[in-house]
């Protein structure tokens, strides 16, 4: 079953018919080629496809498309600004906050709700601002700091 | 501006793509036309197929094919097993890249439906019928080679895949003799390595070319190549295999899949792209799993604790088939490995491969040395705990003194350089170990059990990586070699592409051999870019495992910088009117001797020489080189970790409050890569101890099937990890490096054991299985009767501990 | 990761859905979609019609009113956990919510959806178990109310006709939460000790929630939730429940009443946790991560954490 929707995505609006079936993630990948968001899971545990929707992150693979009917997407394509990086991921760049960088997008993205929320976190309030985010890669300990590094230059600038 | 970055944490040039999400995966790749293929795969741990009709599922919609074994049946061979090793009887049975007959693990697969979409595809597998008749099935490696367990292969008595025995020294005699014999049998579950980008393949094929093109999530697109070629029949010089960016691997994209076959022989039938990508439920039980051991080892010690063996006997688990690199990993990558840092002198390893109804097993970061570290070590503290003495004491006892060039061990390898007692102090020292004993001496006298029970975990390791001399390679029956290659390519305008065998997949080599160049040849990182990952681009090469990529890639690299230098230099005296003795290089510049400023730079000489307007007599246009690089030994670094627990005994759960790692790689090209390094493969290795475990029931179901079930170490529940090392250069590679690729999870698994061991052993409890579930240590106390209520301080209440 | 296809509708207002659940045969109510989602993606739900009821305002929102806090059915665990309201007029609730899955988790699933799925270990099950809180719904013949001792049915199934909707869910207010504020076993890395005086100072009703979750899915495999009436260190009353052990959320009588008249030690609490498994029988869950036995062996660890929390004799 098709069914009309209307969104923005990263500042860009979008009309398109989509299976009712279809995922946000699948949308988002397929439909609008925005493949920097990753699909790491089909269990909803590992954050890969996280993006931000009307503000608060989201697991992209727990969603379909019709529900993103009206929404304001942001995925990892829509953060720089202007060619300008977004401090966070400035911060996992200086701070090695990646090595595969599959689960890069995912964590990015919470980590900038986190700091939306919070401006001011503990390492251990960002650890557990990840929990629903895996990485397999860095052992978290360069994520955690690239976090803190972001939430000073944010603080700072 | 100096351009030397060599052993500087320089940030890394692969992130740009990375964290805009620009990078290019296999899924994310589009080609025109592309349909996609969805594999259906066995419900059953071991059944025969008594018929398929697929009838339905080739009517429904949006469905371009489906092929079953019958049509894959003399088209592919048979998927090759590439560690044969020499005299130990290895079976190697026929692995059918779809099954026709049985089907002998849960993901097995038996037929492939190629559609316009994923969703139509999917739809579509429900609708074929396979009519099964099940079969007894076998799991556990040691129950599958006693008499009357289901037999998986006709050619394949016992289940026995092979029988590799290693010996050095005479361990009857050094058991007969010992003063202390500490027995123990150790499970290394199966572990499920679980890289975060599942694995995927994009077959594209020209018939009227005869030319096949896979986009693969590999480690080693060369083998990748060689094996296509064996399965498909096509000349591999008409197989292209590239791989795109990579994410993880951790032994599990080492093998050549059945699935990659598979979908390259639909986009050979139907003359589309076909795009193939496994869900996380199908990687659990269709990609290659890890260790599976049941182990029953022994160290023999005199009465103050020096050891003079070790010995066990191993059954490794196979899975169904033997994948490309198995029979390798408990054999030469686990059995030669006995010695560890210690001098041990005598030394017996026997190994069986066993079959079982699971998912095949490959190598998982670290690949069979995290089991031989795990014994070692385990041994090494009941060793203590017999002779009553410091683990750390034993320990110390038994490294072997410190050596710049090549020691031998009992079982017949040529250690490179170590200096053992070097980290151990290191750690130590660290951490205030006798700061850290007192304090959990003194908790223990005053809070009578009540509230967490500390454990402290020391371990020391060394290992083997830096695959290898490729004679050797050779000899220990690998069906290649284990060289690797690297072209260095400068330009007219002093850009530089270098281009590799290995292939990276997040270790960062894009960096750190942009650094290789600066270091060499002064050209700045940002001037270098290093291609990889695709074999009608990049010269042949083994791939990217093994710890090996710096160690042997970065090698040929090297040698083929100097090269480039040697020539520049010859170049540079022609231009400078100078005899080439009396040329000088420093940092980019060439000159002569006492006239720095009227050098010619690195780049000047790459133009000269690309447009050969004044070359030398005899001296050929261009500035390229290339090396083949064999290493002539493999490297071996080491380390001395150290862990601290806390366990609450009320309901056996365990906190990780600390993790010091102190590993020697040798000097490091970019220490923040080598941190990241070890972050992750502590974390890695914290995750078998604590977390993870692939669990079946008696019919072959994997009852940890997906994320929900099977536990990946979280950023709430590890600790950071401290890092510190030292540097003892490798005398046997051009760059002096080790590998410190897999040196976190060698360690870190037996660590975190031991600190928990540590922790409980005043309750009675002295051996657990892993993972260390709340419910296993609850258990483990409950059974040695050491809970607080029974051990208690006689008073009686209060038993209130919080968390 | 593939749903089966199904027929969508995304309901207007209220009574619309409630109309279109009659009309159409197999259909299933969309709101947060985070425990049914799951389910569809591994086929293991398969719903003709899906009936999207997340752009119903009317259904969202709190508010604080007769000594109940009423939450509307598609208000997310993030905005109550968020909510100044609820962290003022029931900060157990609060807290309970804040620690729920993960942030986007938190974000998207609903208080309705979850009582609804009625997952035996559910958060919500034991938290509004314990707080003797009741749920709303409309259904064809209009609205009704339904107490939470008969909401839950069993695993998975609650008294919620085929054709009705939950619209919200009320929780009476709670003078204070415990000193412990919310932990959770698998979950930090900070240890407490008890102490084993007693707790003279407290006075008023406290509450709290323990929960040990599990390391993978981080649903909780055992959650035990007590809220104590106290009066100079003495408990004049106290209200128990558990989640993860049994089917449906359990309260335990046996505990409350071994508590009740008590002077609150540490003592006295573990001894009444103690008195859990009467209140259990023999129907425990158990799974790879946790089996039955050990399930029933810990739970009364659960609860004496958070007794002791909630009185303040556990301490960071
Ligand atoms: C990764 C992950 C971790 C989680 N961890 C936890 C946890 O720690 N603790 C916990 O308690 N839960 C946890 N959950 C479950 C989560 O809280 C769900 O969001 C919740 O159970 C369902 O809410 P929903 O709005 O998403 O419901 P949906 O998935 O939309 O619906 C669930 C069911 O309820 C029905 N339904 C929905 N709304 C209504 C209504 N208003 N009236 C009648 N029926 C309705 C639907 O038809 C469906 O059958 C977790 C989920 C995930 C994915
Ligand atoms: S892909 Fe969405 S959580 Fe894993
Ligand atoms: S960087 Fe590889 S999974 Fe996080």
């Amino acid at each position: 079953m098709k069914v009309p929707i209307k969104l923005t995505v990263n500042g860009r609006s979008h009309e398109s018919e989509v299976e009712a079936r279809t995922l946000l993630v699948h949308y988002l990948r397929d439909d609008l080629g925005l493949t920097g968001t990753k699909i790491g899971c089909d269990t909803s545990q590992c954050g890969a496809c996280v993006v931000r929707m009307n503000g608060a992150t989201l697991k992209s693979c727990t969603c379909l498309a019709v529900q993103a009917d009206g929404a304001e997407v942001t995925t990892i394509e829509g953060l720089a600004q202007d060619g300008n990086l977004h401090p966070v991921q400035e911060a996992f760049w200086d701070n090695h906050g990646l090595q595969c960088g599959y689960c890069t997008a995912g964590m990015i993205m919470t980590i900038t709700e986190l700091l939306d929320r919070n401006p001011n976190p503990s390492a251990e309030e960002v650890r557990a601002g990840l929990e629903g985010n895996i990485c397999r890669c860095t052992g978290y300990h360069n994520i955690v700091k690239a976090a803190l590094a972001a939430a000073e230059a944010i603080r700072s600038s | 501006m100096t351009t030397r970055l060599f052993g500087s944490g320089i940030r890394r040039r692969e992130d740009p793509r990375l964290i805009t999400g620009q990078a290019s995966y296999t899924d994310d790749i589009k080609l025109a036309g592309l349909v996609h293929a969805a594999i259906l795969r066995s419900p059953h741990g071991h059944a025969r197929i008594t018929g398929i009709d697929t009838s339905a599922a080739a009517a429904a919609p949006g469905v371009i094919a489906v092929y079953t074994g019958a049509d894959t049946e003399g088209v592919l061979n048979p998927m090759p097993c590439a560690w044969v090793i020499p005299d130990s009887d290895v079976k190697a049975v026929a692995y059918p890249p779809i099954a026709k007959d049985v089907v002998r693990y849960v993901g097995d697969a038996v037929a492939v439906v190629v559609a316009e979409d994923r969703y139509q595809a999917e739809d579509a597998l429900e609708l074929i019928n396979v009519d099964y008749e099940p079969l007894p099935t076998v799991i556990n490696p040691e129950a599958a080679m006693q008499e009357g367990a289901p037999q998986l292969h006709e050619d394949a008595p016992n289940n026995q895949a092979f029988h590799w025995v290693a010996a050095g020294g005479d361990t009857d005699d050094a058991f007969a003799n010992a003063d202390v014999v500490v027995r123990d049998t150790i499970i290394q579950q199966k572990l499920i390595p679980n890289p975060m980008e599942p694995r995927s393949a994009i077959a594209s094929f020209v018939p009227s070319m005869g030319e096949l093109t896979i986009w693969n999530t590999t480690q080693n697109p060369h083998i990748a190549r060689f094996v296509t070629c064996l399965v498909t029949g096509l000349p591999e010089h008409k197989i292209r295999v590239i791989a795109p960016e990579v994410g993880g691997g951790f032994g599990a994209k080492i093998a050549v899949y059945a699935w990659d076959m598979v979908t390259a022989f639909c986009a050979m039938k139907l003359g589309r792209p076909v795009k193939w990508t496994e869900t996380r439920s199908e990687n659990f039980v269709s990609t290659t799993h890890g260790r599976d051991h049941v182990e029953y080892v022994e160290m023999a010690a005199d009465s103050n604790g020096r050891v003079s063996g070790v010995r066990s006997v191993v059954y490794a688990g196979m899975g169904a088939y033997l994948s490309t690199a198995a029979p390798g990993i408990p054999t030469i990558l686990h059995g030669l490995m006995y010695s560890g840092p210690y001098d041990i002198a005598n030394i017996k390893a026997d190994i069986y491969g066993v079959f079982t109804n699971s998912t095949p097993v490959e190598a998982y970061r670290g690949a069979g040395r995290p089991e031989a570290t795990f014994l070692l070590e385990r041994l090494m503290d009941l060793v203590a705990a017999e002779v009553g003495k410091d683990p750390v004491e034993v320990r110390r006892m038994n490294l072997i003194p410190k050596f710049e060039n090549g020691h031998d061990v009992a079982i017949g390898l040529t250690y490179d350089s170590g200096d053992y007692e070097g980290v151990l102090n290191v750690a130590l020292e660290h951490v205030n170990y006798d700061q850290l004993r007192h304090d959990q001496a003194h908790a223990r006298s005053t809070n009578h059990g009540h509230g967490p029970l500390t454990g402290i975990g020391v371990s020391c390791y060394c290992e083997i990586c830096g695959l290898g001399p490729s004679q050797v390679a050779g000899a220990v029956g690998f069906g290649g070699g284990l060289w690797e290659s690297a072209t260095v390519r400068f330009y007219a305008t002093g850009k530089v592409n270098v281009f590799i065998g290995t292939s990276p997949h997040g270790q960062g080599e894009e960096t750190t051999f942009a650094q290789i160049m600066s270091e060499e040849l002064g050209v700045p990182v940002d001037d270098v870019e290093v291609i990889h990952g695709d074999t009608d681009t990049t010269p042949m090469g083994w791939g990217t495992y093994g710890s090996r990529t710096t160690v042997v890639g970065g090698g040929a690299l090297a040698l083929s910088a100097r090269k480039i230098k040697e020539k520049a230099i010859t170049l540079a005296a022609h231009l400078l009117e100078a005899a080439e003795a009396d040329i000088e290089y420093e940092d980019g510049n060439f000159f002569v001797r006492g006239a720095p400023d009227n050098g010619k730079s690195i780049q000047e000489i790459a133009l000269m020489a690309n447009v050969a307007w004044n070359m030398p007599e005899g001296m050929e246009p261009g500035l390229e080189a290339t090396t083949f690089y064999d290493p002539p030994n493999f490297s071996y670094p080491f380390g001395a970790h150290v862990a601290v627990v806390n366990v609450d005994p009320d309901n056996g759960h365990i906190v990780l409050e600390r993790y010091v790692a102190v590993d020697d790689c040798g000097p490091q090209i970019n220490p923040m890569i080598v941190e990241g390094q070890v972050h992750g493969g502590v974390v890695q290795g914290a995750g078998q101890a604590l977390w993870e475990g692939a669990v079946y029931d008696d019919n072959g179901q994997l009852l940890t099937g997906s994320m929900l079930d099977y536990a990946l170490p979280r950023a709430h529940l590890v600790p950071d990890i401290e890092t510190l090392s030292t540097v003892t250069p490798s005398p046997h590679n051009p760059l002096g490096v080790k590998g410190i690729g897999e040196t976190g999870t060698i360690a870190s698994t037996v660590t975190i054991y031991n600190a928990v061991i540590d922790a409980l052993r005043p309750l009675g409890v002295t051996r657990l299985e892993m993972p260390l579930t709340p419910e296993r240590v609850w258990r483990a106390i409950q059974e040695a009767g050491g809970n607080r209520h029974d051990h208690g301080d006689g008073h009686g209440h209060s038993h209130d501990h919080g968390h | 990761m593939y749903t089966p296809d199904f027929h969508y509708h995304k309901a207007g207002s209220v009574a619309e859905a409630v109309e279109m659940l009659g009309h159409h045969e197999d259909s299933r109510l969309l709101a947060g979609g985070h425990s049914l989602l799951p389910l569809m993606r591994l086929r293991l739900a398969r719903p003709a019609t899906l009936i999207d009821i997340g752009g119903l305002d009317e259904l969202r929102g709190i508010r604080v009113h007769d000594g109940h806090i009423h939450i509307g059915a598609l208000t997310t665990h993030g905005e109550i956990a968020r909510s100044h309201d609820v962290q003022h007029a029931n900060p157990l609730v609060a807290e309970v919510a804040g620690g729920i899955g993960d942030t986007q988790v938190r974000n998207r699933g609903t208080i309705g959806g979850n009582l609804a799925h009625a997952d035996p270990a559910s958060d919500w099950g034991t938290i509004i178990t314990v707080m003797e809180g009741s749920v709303d719904v409309q259904g064809p013949n209009g609205s009704r109310t339904i107490g939470i001792a008969d909401f839950f049915q069993g695993a998975f199934e609650t008294a919620v006709a085929d054709d009705e909707i939950i619209t919200g869910v009320r929780v009476p207010t709670l003078v204070r939460q415990g000193n412990g504020h919310g932990h959770e076993h698998g979950q930090d890395h900070g240890h407490d000790h008890g102490h084993d005086h007693g707790a003279e100072s407290i006075s008023g009703e406290v509450g709290e929630y323990a929960k040990m979750s599990h390391p993978a899915s981080f649903y909780p495999v055992i959650g035990g939730a007590v809220v104590i009436n106290a009066d100079g260190g003495r408990c004049v009353s106290a209200r128990v429940a558990v989640g993860g052990l049994v089917p449906t959320p359990r309260r335990a009588p046996s505990v409350e009443a071994a508590l009740a008249g008590q002077e609150l030690t540490a003592g006295n609490l573990e001894a009444a946790a103690n008195q859990l498994s009467n209140d259990l029988g023999d129907e425990i869950i158990g799974d790879v991560f946790a089996s039955a036995d050990y399930r029933r062996a810990i739970a009364p660890v659960e609860v004496k954490h958070a007794m002791l929390h909630a009185i303040g004799l556990a301490h960071h």
